[in-house]
């Protein structure tokens, strides 16, 4: 069972952008630690950053990967950059839009920007446009094609069953 | 594009202070990829990428950084570069100097053939081109 830190891809275009969300939830176990209460202050939870480039990497990683039909095994190589300018905490929605840079057979570069809607102010009805948390560069290597001539298993364990229940559930066949 | 080598030269130095986030008084002409800049084999698909938005030119795979040598098993065999493989690459860079590279070719150790310099060149001859 693979972590899975988007909840559905709302937008696909095929090696060109994809779009996913994820909602945060105080059912989340790690907000709890992320961070506990303390003697003088109350618990503030904040959905790790780390997380947050999981959920793009992910995003990206399905961008990757259907550009070439899911036939390569995507593996995150490199992340440029990731600069976060505001945190994220429970009933809140993540948006993350990964754009493809460039592809060739060794691997991808991507770039791509987080975003988060709070879901108070869609209940009470205020204007909620989407509010930037980060920009993120990341670069994918397609493994098979690895410069150091390594071997891997043929089977496919990057894009597992997971991954396609969710495109599946997101309304987008392949 | 005309550019001189001074402004190609600063233009190489962004790219890789942004790529390897080194500092750029360490992109010297005489640096080494790997050995002084710390590269590793994601990072030279990443220069390419960065110099051909840089520069606006088209680099084909495997034309700065011959990886498809380096995926041959022929050419490599247990983490080392083979003397087929060396000669291969000798053809294919040959403005590039492979004497210290040759007493231990490792296969990690081969972005020590790429210098600052050895890219400046790469990068004029595609301008000029």
């Amino acid at each position: 069972m693979r972590w899975m830190w988007i909840d559905r891809i709302a937008e696909l275009d095929k090696g060109r952008r994809c779009v996913a969300v994820k909602n945060v939830s105080l059912a989340e176990e790690h907000l709890h630690d992320h961070f506990p209460a303390a003697q003088e202050r109350r618990a503030l939870p904040v959905h790790p950053a780390t997380l947050i480039i999981e959920g793009f990497a992910q995003t990206a990683g399905i961008l990757v990967g259907h550009a070439r039909d899911f036939k390569e095994k995507v593996i995150l190589a490199k992340i440029g950059k990731a600069t976060f300018s505001r945190d994220v905490t429970a009933g809140q929605t993540l948006f993350f839009t990964a754009e493809l840079e460039r592809i060739d057979d060794t691997g991808a570069s991507t770039h791509g920007t987080i975003e988060v809607i709070d879901q108070t102010d869609v209940v009470s009805n205020t204007a909620a446009p989407r509010q930037p948390v980060g920009e993120i560069t990341m670069m994918f290597s397609h493994i098979d094609r690895n410069m150091q001539g390594l071997d891997f298993p043929d089977r496919n364990f990057v894009f597992t069953d997971q991954f396609f229940d969710l495109l599946h559930n997101s309304g987008i066949e392949i | 594009m005309s550019m001189s080598p001074e402004e190609v030269f600063e233009k190489i130095q962004e790219v890789l202070v942004d790529a390897l986030g080194v500092d750029d008084d360490e992109v010297t002409p005489n640096a080494t990829l790997t050995g002084d800049l710390g590269a590793e084999s994601i990072d030279f698909l990443d220069i390419v990428f960065r110099l051909e938005k840089a520069f606006d030119i088209k680099i084909s795979q495997g034309e700065l950084f011959p990886d498809n040598v380096l995926q041959d098993p022929q050419y490599v065999q247990d983490g080392k570069v083979t003397e087929k493989g060396i000669a291969e690459l000798k053809e294919r860079l040959p403005h590039a100097d492979f004497s210290d590279f040759e007493q231990d070719p490792d296969v990690n150790k081969v972005g020590e053939i790429f210098t600052v310099d050895a890219i400046c060149k790469f990068v004029q001859s595609k301008l000029q081109a």
